[in-house]
């Protein structure tokens, strides 16, 4: 099972998840850029993480077999702070980068207006750097919160098959579906998406423009769901073809209209005592 | 064996149009253009706002996926050299550069006229633990212009990470007895064999380049 887990933080997550996850039959991911749990208070800290998403953690991933890509933006949550906003100017100077596939995460956490201004702002941004856009839909007041996304994307001069709506559920899934934007599942431990519940949606919804995440962050959450829900699938009946569209073909288009999609690492390179992962000379 | 990053060849502009597609050919004939004109009006034009980049310089960042993956270092390297591209330039696009971006600028620095003022962006990339940029920091830049303690240090570290030392500029010639090289090795190689772990093949090929009368290479390594 080839796996392209199209939403994870793997900058919170250790050396074991990556063994992990290559056993698990991952061979690619996306980085998305979003809040690291302590509210960050100037630019020059999204910069620097900006910087890892383009240097450190790749390298990090190579070393495991598994081809990292990212996804930059200025996150929902920080986008009510001024003292961030800022980014918004230094954005330009990163969509270039070989390695980043899409503007993201984008869209609401509170609706509040600087959120709105936010949003419309990155979809122009995607827009201008021929770049499709990851948008995470609200915790709270997640119905509202979606069709007023997809409202902005309407507006916005980004087509909706440039637009991943994500961390959908049973509420959303249909307006999202019906917008013509492809459908993101985050599946966690305990919160927005199970395997089961995620088996139910494919069988109504098909297994066109769906991709399946695992979301794993620095809080409570697994990187071997992306796994998990092949497994299920399989299970439940589901062809080793259907598996193999949501978890790898789907990803690689969506992702692939950027038109910088590398997914040449097909070997990870020997881990060695005297590999710079173990810090040097430990 | 340990991972072992090296820099392979840089390609001449001759034989990256070989190895090039038409599309492809085509988008470096452009940025190089626009690297020259650059190069001819450095003194009229500057950047726009701390964020804006001149044209040359987006490509720069898109070589990747215009040139190829494997092409990327040579386009990057022709287009620094083609623009002149001065220490500001460079620093800027080591500062704002993926790891690619920045190995580009460390391969490039002995063919740029910069003298030792480039070496904050050598030692910069010392100092991280990617093996990429490491192993492109030890060049010839390095050679010529690191002083002895971080040179020591450098080659220390390729020992460390597992970046082969034919990586290393110069190696023979600055290695010839440098007594406090080897005195560094040999506390190295104590340190594994007290912990019970194999010593670098490389630390003992290093550590015989530092007899004084060790011959002279025919080549430098």
């Amino acid at each position: 099972m080839r796996i392209f887990d199209p939403h994870i933080h793997m900058t919170s997550r250790t050396t074991d998840d990556y063994q992990a996850m290559y056993d698990a039959g991952v061979r690619a991911l996306v980085e998305p850029s979003f809040w690291l749990g302590q509210p960050r208070t100037s630019p020059a800290s999204f910069f620097d993480y900006f910087d890892a998403l383009l240097g450190w953690e790749p390298f990090r991933a190579a070393q495991y077999g598994i081809a990292h890509h990212c996804t930059l933006a200025l996150n929902p949550k920080e986008a009510n702070d001024p003292r961030c906003t800022p980014v918004l100017d230094a954005l330009p100077r990163y969509l270039v980068k070989d390695s980043v596939v899409a503007v993201g995460e984008i869209g609401y956490d509170s609706m509040t207006p600087a959120e709105d201004t936010a949003l419309a702002t990155q979809l122009q941004l995607a827009a201008d750097h021929g770049l499709p856009a990851l948008v995470h839909t609200p915790h709270r007041d997640k119905l509202a919160g979606l069709h007023r996304t997809i409202d902005v994307v309407r507006e916005s001069h980004l087509p909706p098959e440039r637009v991943l709506l994500d961390h959908l559920n049973e509420t959303t899934v249909k307006d999202a579906r019906d917008s013509g934007c492809w459908a993101g599942f985050s599946i966690y431990p305990d919160t927005k998406m199970d395997e089961d519940r995620m088996i139910a949606i494919l069988r109504i919804y098909g297994t066109e423009k769906i991709l399946v995440n695992s979301a794993a962050d620095w809080g409570r959450s697994d990187p071997l769901k992306t796994r998990k829900v092949g497994d299920a699938m399989l299970a439940a009946g589901f062809g080793d073809d259907d598996v193999d569209k949501v978890l790898w073909r789907n990803p690689v288009e969506f992702y692939g209209q950027s038109g910088r999609l590398q997914l040449g690492i097909a070997t990870p390179e020997p881990l060695h005592e005297g590999n710079s992962i173990l810090r040097g000379g430990e | 064996m340990p991972m072992s990053p090296t820099n392979p060849p840089l390609l001449t502009r001759k034989e990256l149009d070989a190895q090039l597609g038409g599309a492809a050919r085509a988008w470096l004939d452009e940025a190089l253009a626009e690297a020259e004109h650059a190069a001819a009006h450095q003194d009229t034009e500057q950047p726009g706002g701390p964020y804006a980049a001149p044209p040359w310089e987006l490509r720069y960042a898109a070589a990747g996926r215009h040139a190829g993956l494997e092409h990327a270092d040579s386009v990057r390297a022709l287009l620094l050299i083609e623009a002149r591209a001065t220490l500001p330039a460079l620093t800027r696009l080591y500062e704002q550069g993926t790891a690619a971006e920045r190995r580009a600028v460390l391969l490039t620095l002995h063919r740029l006229d910069l003298g030792p003022t480039a070496l904050p962006l050598v030692e910069d990339a010392l100092r991280t633990n990617d093996t990429r940029l490491i192993a492109a920091a030890v060049g010839p830049y390095a050679a010529t212009h690191l002083e002895a303690h971080n040179w020591r240090h450098a080659v220390l570290k390729c020992l460390f990470t597992g970046v082969g030392v034919e990586a290393v500029d110069g190696l023979a010639r600055r290695a010839r007895g440098d007594a406090e090289l080897a005195r560094m090795l040999g506390d190295f190689a104590a340190e594994r064999i007290a912990a019970g772990r194999d010593v670098p093949a490389d630390l003992t090929r290093v550590l015989e380049l530092t007899t004084p009368g060790a011959a002279a290479p025919t080549e430098e390594s």
